[in-house]
């Protein structure tokens, strides 16, 4: 007894020294020695950081084999950075730009997702509000059938949106609302689509409510026909942060092709409802996309490829890819020339980049793990080693790809928290981070640079242009100078 | 086209919210906690968001946990995410307090978090682990500082200790800014008083460059201090509204200081929040009478440049027509100060709608004619008040940066959340020296608003 109560108080210890704020500082002897009943785990030596929940969602490629587990829940006080169901919709369909949003429920979830993502438009902006009905312990209690029927009436004539997405949140099927009478009463009065995103935040996690969105805009798909070209596409998947989905139709236009619906990015719903008509869906965040493009292939036998626009080599074959299907040497020459041109402005520069950057190594944690599959080749380019890759949302056969694709001793997770991305970086010793606004810190603390691939990234990385962007982006976190004061 | 005066808020849903919900303001105060992880029992989404839009303000680590509540959960209640979320935290952080915040989802299924607290120290021999403290914050009540003074209450009725009285007081200044915290620090070092500051977040959302990911970074107001603020010889707490206007689990008591005051007997001094010399000098003058020792000649120095700088800059800002926004104390304060300035505040809006703004705002400036009130109200409607009311200025947190933009005037930044601009941690505003920093932008953003928009471009101004 004695033996086990002493190497427990050395566990603490030796947390003591990680100069973490320690509960034995606050506790006296006695209490430290039932304490240590908790602590038990911390005194084997192994990546003691990983919860034991967690363990076989973390791989290293080359060294361990088998299929990691994922698409599982989050694990209670883990600390993910995963949002929920409800955040998965929302940004997927928030930058329809001629739709009302309205977020069903307690403030929250409208007040954090407000212009989130800084999706830009063309035209219309309505997407950029931040509407809810705001249910307060009334409506809790007696219902909020009435609220949301108001709210949406009163919206609908303010603001005249060509459709109204609704988002049910965590409690409103608890208390009992009926989100989809109430939707198609609405619809009925204003004869405009209106449409409930079952969006509970338990009912699953972020990637469930892709699922959700999808669902969501097929039931928008299809209930319009305008004349639509045989050489066109729908563009799945790119929501146009920082203009990106406009650099990208730019080279489908050079080749000749027309861009039927841009789903969601720079959206427009009767786009959307005409999107039946495209002769093919070009998808890429598969994660949150492939759904819907099956269900059209389902139901339209519209075939779908998936693509990523990051990196020269992914941004040129999501081109040649297109001018293949449409088996046309028109749109392959053009799609040549292209990419010719692309290619021959941006080596040099290229070239340089990756002289300055040869060796360097990053870790990247991001959404979908389509992504990092685009990032770990695009750092590849520019002399950059990944060392550790992960995603909130991918799946069994993402990872594998990651795994062949990677180096030896690379390590791979899935749904991982602060304990984990912090340690992975400091054992791999990267230099820099890739990944969104609640790994920033990360990185920073540490002392390493950092490279925004989600939300708040101004300057686009998508296409050709965007790689450009990347190298500079990259070249200039690692290469800052005040990294000499942080070492 | 509005009626002003009669509207707070145009529409029956909320159109761009100027609140936020409660959760975030509890996590606020678990973050100014020594040795503490909040921990939010709902979905995962709540506790990333707060995180995200935290993180995206203070630039510092903001790690909050969540049960992560299942389809399941949901169902048939919390209880097993709640012990796997406490034992994970536990593990993973090994934290000396942990703080449990509801949310909207665990509140209308009805979760018992008192008896899960309960029952887990019980099944795990009640001695040995984190201290927990759990405060309810279902967001269908008030905004963020209900949540933010609901668990400031619940953490000094979970730890203060009924004792004689001491020397030392309390010091409670609510949602203000790291700088303002240290700021307070600095004064009461100079006065020579012990004071519990609480809660204290200026290291933990603040904090110098630790070359590692702190778990838990230092800082934070410490439990023992906390214990003894049942045994202080006073409180001072800054604010009139507090938790008014939200759900209150504590009957009459909306604040922590009123609840040491009726159940420990320390006596409560309650304060405007000190921006302007107004306020200053009530704050400075209670703080001289604890001290028994006159103003440093140091405050001293900075009230008599203040009134300088008053003096200077007089002109650019008399009769300049603001709108003022944000929390509620935080806008009555931000109001008197403009008021004594000659700015007259046209529109003062707040989110939250406790029912007193106009009346907490009088009893401090007297009747402000030209001042409409819009409590309950969004940044929508205010901006739909705004085409009328033709303001110079606008004050307040970055969100209401989308009408300054369109209506072309200039937006001081000051509150929370500030996204879109550097320093917000470092912002000070309270004290005379915070009060020289707020005129001094204000000042500046009217001038460089007239220069801009010159055919000359003065080079003196």
């Amino acid at each position: 007894m004695s033996l086990i109560r002493k190497s427990q108080r050395q566990g603490l210890r030796s947390q003591k020294k990680r100069s973490l704020t320690c509960v034995n500082e606050y506790f006296s002897d006695e209490h430290n020695e039932v304490f240590g009943v908790f602590l038990q785990r911390l005194t084997i030596p192994m990546a003691n950081y990983i919860l034991t929940q967690r363990q076989r969602q973390v791989a290293r490629s080359g060294v361990e084999t088998g299929k990691m587990d994922c698409n599982k829940p989050s694990v209670a006080g883990s600390v993910s950075q995963r949002a929920c169901v409800f955040c998965g919709s929302r940004v997927v369909l928030y930058p329809i730009a001629d739709a009302l949003h309205i977020i069903h429920g307690p403030i929250g979830c409208a007040a954090y997702t407000w212009d989130i993502r800084g999706a830009m438009s063309s035209g219309p902006e309505l997407h950029r509000m931040s509407f809810s009905t705001d249910l307060s312990e009334k409506e809790v209690i007696f219902g909020g059938e009435p609220k949301l029927y108001k709210g949406l009436v009163e919206l609908i004539d303010k603001y005249s949106p060509k459709a109204a997405f609704v988002y049910s949140t965590c409690i409103v099927g608890i208390i009992g609302d009926d989100v989809e009478k109430i939707c198609k009463q609405v619809a009925q009065d204003k004869n405009i689509p209106i449409l409930p995103v079952q969006a509970p935040g338990f009912q699953g996690s972020k990637k469930d409510g892709y699922k959700v969105a999808c669902e969501a805009l097929f039931n928008l798909v299809g209930t319009l026909d305008l004349p639509t070209p045989w050489f066109s596409i729908n563009i799945l998947g790119d929501f146009n942060l920082a203009g990106e989905l406009w650099i990208l139709t730019e080279y489908y236009k050079k080749m000749g092709i027309h861009i039927n619906a841009t789903i969601t990015g720079d959206g427009r719903v009767d786009h959307i409802r005409n999107a039946h008509n495209a002769s093919l869906n070009v998808v890429q965040c598969s994660g949150s996309m492939s759904h819907l493009a099956r269900l059209m292939k389902e139901k339209y036998g519209i075939p779908f490829m998936q693509v990523s626009y990051f990196g020269i080599e992914d941004m040129s074959d999501a081109l040649y890819e297109v001018a293949k299907f449409f088996k046309s040497d028109d749109l392959m020459a053009k799609a040549q020339d292209i990419v010719k041109d692309e290619i021959g402005k941006l080596m040099p520069s290229l070239q340089w980049y990756k002289n300055q950057l040869e060796g360097k190594k990053a870790a990247i944690y991001v959404g979908g793990a389509f992504k990092a599959i685009s990032l770990i080749k695009a750092l590849r380019l520019i002399g950059v080693k990944t060392v550790v890759v992960g995603s909130q949302t991918g799946n069994a056969d993402d990872y594998e790809i990651i795994k062949k694709l990677s180096d030896e001793d690379t390590i791979i997770v899935d749904d991982s928290n602060p304990v984990e991305l912090s340690n992975f970086v400091k054992e791999k010793q990267a230099d820099v981070f890739i990944g969104g606004v609640k790994e920033r810190p990360i990185a920073y603390k540490i002392g390493i640079g950092f490279c925004d691939h989600n939300h708040e990234r101004k300057e686009a990385l998508a296409g050709y242009e965007g790689m450009m962007n990347f190298a500079k982006e990259i070249h200039a976190t690692i290469m800052s100078p005040v990294w000499k004061f942080t070492r | 086209m509005i009626t002003l005066n009669s509207i707070n808020k145009a529409t029956s849903s909320t159109r761009n919210a100027c609140k936020l919900c409660a959760p975030l303001g509890a996590s606020l105060v678990f973050k100014g906690i020594e040795g503490c992880v909040p921990l939010i029992h709902g979905s995962q989404g709540c506790s990333t968001y707060i995180r995200r839009y935290m993180i995206s303000h203070y630039k510092e680590p903001v790690d909050i946990a969540s049960t992560n509540f299942s389809e399941e959960a949901a169902v048939f209640g919390g209880g097993q995410n709640f012990v796997t979320g406490i034992n994970n935290i536990i593990e993973q952080y090994r934290p000396a307090v942990i703080g449990i915040a509801s949310t909207c989802l665990s509140e209308t299924i009805g979760e018992d978090v008192d008896a899960l607290v309960r029952d887990y120290s019980e099944q795990m021999n009640n001695g040995g682990q984190p201290l927990f403290f759990n405060v309810a914050t279902p967001s269908y009540c008030g905004t963020h500082m209900n949540g933010f003074h609901q668990a400031a209450i619940a953490a000094v009725a979970r730890f203060a200790m009924q004792a004689k009285k001491e020397e030392h007081i309390n010091l409670f200044p609510g949602f203000v800014t790291p700088a303002d915290i240290r700021y307070l620090k600095e004064l009461c070092i100079d006065l020579g008083i012990k004071a519990t500051i609480f809660p204290d977040y200026s290291e933990t959302l603040d904090n110098v460059h630790t070359h590692e990911y702190q778990l838990i970074p230092t800082g934070g107001t410490p439990i023992t201090d906390l214990e003894k603020t049942g045994s202080a010889k006073a409180t001072i707490e800054f604010g009139t509204v507090f938790n008014r206007g939200g759900k209150n689990m504590h009957g009459a008591i909306h604040s922590a200081g009123e609840w040491l005051q009726q159940k420990m007997s320390v006596s409560n001094h309650q304060l405007n929040m000190p921006i302007g010399i107004d306020a200053s000098d009530k704050f400075m003058n209670v703080l001289s009478e604890f001290s028994e020792s006159p103003v440093p000649e140091k405050h001293v120095k900075e009230r008599g440049r203040l009134i300088d700088a008053y003096v200077d800059a007089h002109k650019y800002v008399f009769g300049k027509r603001a709108v003022v926004y944000g929390e509620e104390d935080f806008v009555i304060a931000t109001s008197a100060f403009l008021k004594e300035i000659g700015i007259v505040p046209v529109l003062v809006a707040s989110g939250a709608s406790s029912g007193v703004l106009k009346s907490a705002m009088n009893e401090i400036t007297g009747p402000n004619d030209e001042t409409i009130y819009a409590d309950g109200s969004d940044f929508a409607t205010m901006r739909e008040m705004m085409q009328e009311l033709k303001p110079d200025i606008m004050i307040g947190n970055s969100k209401g940066y989308y009408i300054a933009r369109e209506m072309e005037i200039p937006l001081v930044r000051v509150g929370f959340p500030i996204h879109d601009r550097f320093g917000a941690s470092r912002m000070h505003h309270i004290g005379y020296r915070g009060t020289q920093e707020l005129f001094d932008r204000i000042v500046n953003a009217l001038i460089e608003y007239k220069q801009e928009n010159s055919p000359v471009g003065y080079k003196y101004i």
